[in-house]
């Protein structure tokens, strides 16, 4: 998956939840992408962020903390 | 039109009357109770005795015209019609009398002297109810010998003047003049039952003919939609199909579900041998009640095309001819093709695609191997690519993926709103059962770019047409919360008892923002502000109100968002858990809500629950006896972005067409080259198996047993009327490939799979065959706590307790017009056509479409030169195509519209890669583009076409 499109597609989902009540905001990215991000998509949103998480939206960022790291291979 | 007489099938001569009040009287010394306003004729028919008719049928209003069905009743003078008399308490009726058939004998005689007597070798030989009544009243002779009459094309050496020749212009009936006896049937059902107006009575007396359209129409240039109400109306063969006159009489009748629409019709398959002679929409059928349209009703020639494919293949190379092969062959060919990939690149590297067409059955085994074989999550169907949202929006404000009514529903409806839907061609009999409620007073609401027929039609106006800039969806009804919420319209009662108290103060709080009034959007969505102000006021004080809508809303960047704020006006104004009001998705294939049901989807097991719910996986894992995965698969747009990528190199398809049906075709392209085995499951050598390795034929719904779930989560059952050409009903072809990958299945019948569903999912539990032969179809939840399945769902709370407001915040795409691609492409389906084509083009239904056009203002149009029939080029910032013009102020200026039924056309090529932000539903509905003349097909067309011809070359088996 190309990187910009991973990174389009996080902060559509950020753009979402940021207008969604303060104490949701956090736990819905977060469920969001556990629920619906395959793992290699979420290694890849890692991989970006570990990089600098350039262009991503800080929600992302934060929520990437509270997510668990998918294992290296499947 | 006699028919085969199933059980409750019988013809009542008139409509059911509701009424609490019971009439009791005696007919022929037989006592009988009915409802107050019932006719006699009916309760007559209720008691066991038919009364001799011709004009009367009981879908229609009695008419009273054919003067049959006389009866005596004591007390009254004359002899009344039975049809139009409405039973009286204590009223005695005699059917039968010296009297009585002596006027019967003298009405046929009369009817039987303008007729020709070719009795033996009419098409009607044998169902024509003008025999069946010349027989019941005992007519013996004919005494007049007709001046004038209708039927000889010469009479006295000269040209008859009343002759008119047979109308053959429909391709699938004729109308034949003079066996006409004006009983008005056929007019009738295009007005009650249809509700399209587009046949008349012509003249006067014994002028009197059924007339298509103007003067000068035909059958087929007139408005006609084919829907065949009428054909099934005539009792004699003046409208008769032409299967019927080329084959001859059924012999037998199997009941079984329209494998087009969401809709879901049931149809009575009429069969002589193997050979479909005809379709009747089946009369006990809950979705359509005996109606039906074009497609379902004559469109399945394609399952006898010559296109179909009834041999395996497989190819080592996408370049090479296909090669036919034995099951043996292939099956194993593509299990080790399989293996080997996962061999090399993990076990996640592979993946399928479920078909929204093929049975619940058939999905649920596809999502099985996938899981428990294939050993990974990489499972999804079409519905991504159009109701997607529908499973996020309303899971999350509801608590389950579905629509909340039946279709029996709207007949109680007070105001209907239909958003980003088209039901008159997407939806054709959910239409017919509207446009009755709407010409019954109801009120409409059309919330579409588009000028759709339903906002002018006869008999028909909407009240209120939003004519929204297309991807302003969400603006537009969180527009129409703030009118509801500002201005008190609100149903404060049901919002505390069934919703979050608070998280409604949370949502008025955001929605009452004045940047949402119209006032504020009107610049924005293009919908004028008292327009909008009035809609939202009489939705929610108009009395029960009911939303249905379609892909318009689903597939947009925001589709998931736009099905939440539907959720929130129908919850904030009371409109759910009872009958006439809800939120109902109109599904666009046949079983796209069973898809979804069976666990399609990557992220949820059969029944909507998580893979990485482990009460859930467990109950899976000791059924199936493998241990499975709890992370989400891929979705099909991050498989095909996998493929470019290289971590995803196998994919099974059933029944699905995604290089024509998905967008950015090029995209597509691209990932499904950048595989190593790709399996097409198929009727058809499709555009995806250019890319294919191994071609699996497929069965069509004729040749197969199993359920398809409509949209209004009615499982009916689909029946076996002939042997699969292909050899193989699909489930067994997927559970040879399964077995061939180690699954060890041993399945012999679809009711065992559905048993394995009734086991494994709660809202399925009391689904098994029994119980569908026994009720005919049932709509899920259907388990201990609702026995017969749920019409209505969230009646006494939600599903998932309280109601959610969610906050809609309106983004725009990032799909912008600018100088380059000043226009809004927005695309849809048309009438006689279904999804990609690959069925109704293989049907004389291209004769009503036998090309996609671009709709375009005729603004737009002459800015550009571009002329009616003219052809153009439509280019977007991912690709161009070529198709003709059609003129038309059905689009607003600055939109055009066109249809993806061709695969020349490829109106895909088009459409870009942006999605919805939950579900990556694709944004289908909008996209920037420019419209020039052109002259011909593009490049990029011509090439297609010639890497197609390549493709589809196939080698003789070897001896």
């Amino acid at each position: 998956m190309l990187p910009d499109k991973i990174v389009y597609m996080a902060n559509q989902i950020a753009t979402f939840f940021e207008s969604q009540p303060e104490q949701d905001r956090l736990e819905g990215v977060v469920t969001h992408l556990e629920d619906f991000w395959d793992p290699r998509m979420r290694r890849q949103l890692f991989e970006l962020i570990d990089a600098g998480g350039k262009d991503l939206s800080p929600l992302i960022i934060e929520a990437a903390s509270h997510l668990k790291r998918p294992r290296q291979t499947a | 039109m006699k028919d085969f007489i199933l059980p409750e099938d019988a013809d009542f001569g008139t409509p059911p009357v509701h009424s609490e009040t019971l009439v009791t009287l005696t007919i022929d010394g037989l006592e009988v109770t009915v409802p107050e306003g019932t006719s006699v004729m009916r309760a007559s028919a209720i008691a066991g005795i038919q009364i001799p008719k011709l004009c009367a049928s009981d879908n229609l209003e009695a008419f009273g015209s054919c003067r049959l069905c006389v009866v005596e009743i004591t007390g009254r003078r004359g002899a009344p019609a039975s049809c139009t008399t409405p039973v009286a308490e204590g009223m005695v009726v005699r059917t039968q009398t010296e009297k009585i058939k002596k006027l019967r004998r003298g009405v046929m005689e009369l009817y039987i002297s303008d007729h020709p007597l070719d009795c033996l070798t009419c098409s009607a030989n044998g169902d024509c109810e003008l025999q069946d009544m010349a027989g019941a009243v005992g007519l013996r002779e004919v005494r007049y010998d007709a001046v004038e009459q209708h039927f000889t094309p010469r009479q006295n050496g000269e040209a008859n003047p009343h002759y008119i020749p047979k109308d053959d212009s429909n391709p699938y009936f004729s109308y034949d003049p003079s066996k006409c006896i004006v009983c008005s049937r056929c007019v009738r059902a295009c007005e009650e039952v249809q509700g399209t107006f587009a046949l008349t009575i012509s003249g006067r007396g014994f002028e009197s003919r059924v007339a298509a359209g103007m003067p000068g129409d035909d059958f087929l240039s007139s408005d006609c939609v084919s829907c065949g109400a009428c054909v099934q109306a005539c009792p004699t063969a003046t409208l008769q199909e032409k299967s019927v006159i080329e084959i001859g009489t059924p012999e037998r009748a199997i009941v079984t579900t329209c494998a087009y629409c969401g809709v879901g019709c049931s149809f009575k398959a009429e069969m002589r041998g193997d050979e479909v002679v005809r379709m009747i929409p089946y009369k006990n059928g809950k979705a359509n009640r005996g109606h039906s349209c074009v497609k379902g009703r004559f469109a399945y020639g394609y399952a006898v095309h010559g296109d179909r494919i009834l041999k395996p293949m497989i190819r080592d190379d996408i370049h090479d001819p296909w090669k036919e092969v034995s099951w043996e062959e292939a099956i194993s060919f593509a299990a080790r093709k399989m293996r080997a990939i996962q061999a090399e690149h993990g076990r996640a590297s592979i993946g399928g695609i479920t078909s929204s067409r093929c049975t619940n059955e058939e999905t649920y085994l596809v999502q099985k191997m996938i899981r428990a074989i294939f050993g990974n999550n990489n499972t999804d169907t079409c519905a991504r690519v159009c109701h997607s949202p529908t499973g996020y929006g309303l899971k999350t404000t509801f608590g389950t993926s579905a629509g909340t009514q039946d279709f029996d529903s709207v007949e109680q409806s007070d105001v209907v709103v239909i958003i980003g839907a088209n039901p008159t061609d997407g939806h054709p009999v959910f239409a017919s059962r509207l446009k009755k409620r709407l010409r019954a007073g109801a009120k409409l609401i059309v919330i579409d770019p588009r000028r759709i027929d339903l906002v002018k039609t006869p008999h028909v106006k909407a009240a209120h047409h939003l004519a929204l800039r297309p991807g302003t969806n969400v603006a537009v009804l969180t527009a129409l919360g703030h009118v509801i919420v500002t201005e008190g319209l609100f149903d404060e009662r049901f919002i505390r008892e069934r919703c979050d108290w608070e998280e409604f103060q949370f949502y008025a709080e955001f929605v009452s923002d004045p940047r949402h009034a119209p006032e504020a959007t009107e610049m924005l969505t293009g919908v004028p502000a008292a327009e909008l102000r009035a809609a939202a006021r009489l939705y929610a004080k108009g009395g029960n109100g009911a939303i249905y809508y379609g892909l318009g809303v689903t597939e947009h960047s925001q589709g998931s968002t736009t099905v939440m704020a539907i959720a929130n006006l129908a919850m904030m104004t009371g409109n759910i858990g009872r009958e006439g009001v809800g939120v109902n998705p109109l599904r666009g294939q046949n079983n796209v809500q069973g898809s979804c049901d069976m666990g399609s989807f990557p992220h949820e097991f059969p029944g909507y629950r998580h893979v990485s719910d482990d009460t859930a996986r467990s109950v899976f894992e000791k059924m199936w006896g493998v241990e499975l995965d709890a992370e989400p698969g891929l979705r099909i747009p991050n498989m095909l972005d996998a493929a470019v990528a290289g971590s995803f190199k196998g994919l099974y398809v059933q029944g699905e067409d995604i290089l024509q049906s998905d967008p950015d075709t090029k995209h597509v392209s691209a990932g499904l080259e950048a595989m190593d085995c790709v399996i097409v499951h198929d009727l058809f050598l499709n555009e995806t198996a250019h890319y294919a390795h191994v071609f699996l034929p497929g069965s069509t719904f004729l040749e197969k047993n199993g359920t398809f779930t409509n949209a209004e989560r009615r499982i009916n059952r689909v029946r076996k009327v002939m042997a699969p050409r292909n050899g193989y009903e699909d489930w067994e072809v997927t559970m040879m490939l399964a077995n061939a990958m180690g699954g060890n299945w041993t399945y012999t019948h679809p009711s065992q799979i559905m048993d394995e569903i009734a086991a494994t999912t709660p809202s399925f539990a009391s689904v098994h065959y029994e119980l569908l032969e026994r009720e005919g179809s049932v709509q899920w939840p259907c388990n201990e706590a609702h026995p017969i399945g749920s019409p209505v769902m969230h009646i006494d709370g939600f599903v998932r307790g309280k109601g959610k407001f969610i906050v809609t915040e309106y983004v725009p795409t990032d799909e912008k017009t600018g100088p380059r691609f000043p226009l809004l492409l927005t695309t849809g389906r048309s009438l006689s056509q279904y999804n990609v084509g690959a069925q109704t083009r293989r049907t004389h239904n291209v004769v009503w479409h036998e090309e996609d056009v671009l709709e375009i203002h005729p603004h737009d149009a002459e800015v550009r030169g571009v002329k009616d029939r003219d052809w153009v080029r439509l280019a977007s910032r991912r690709g161009d195509t070529s198709l003709r013009a059609h003129v038309t102020e059905r689009v607003a200026p600055g939109v055009v519209y066109t249809t993806f039924h061709h695969p020349e056309t490829q109106a895909n090529v088009i459409t870009t890669d942006y999605s919805d932000w939950a579900t990556n539903c694709p944004e289908y509905k909008v996209t920037a583009v420019q419209v020039s003349l052109s002259n011909g097909p593009t490049d990029w067309q011509e090439d297609y076409e010639a890497r197609a011809t390549l493709s589809r070359r196939i080698l003789p088996a070897a001896e």
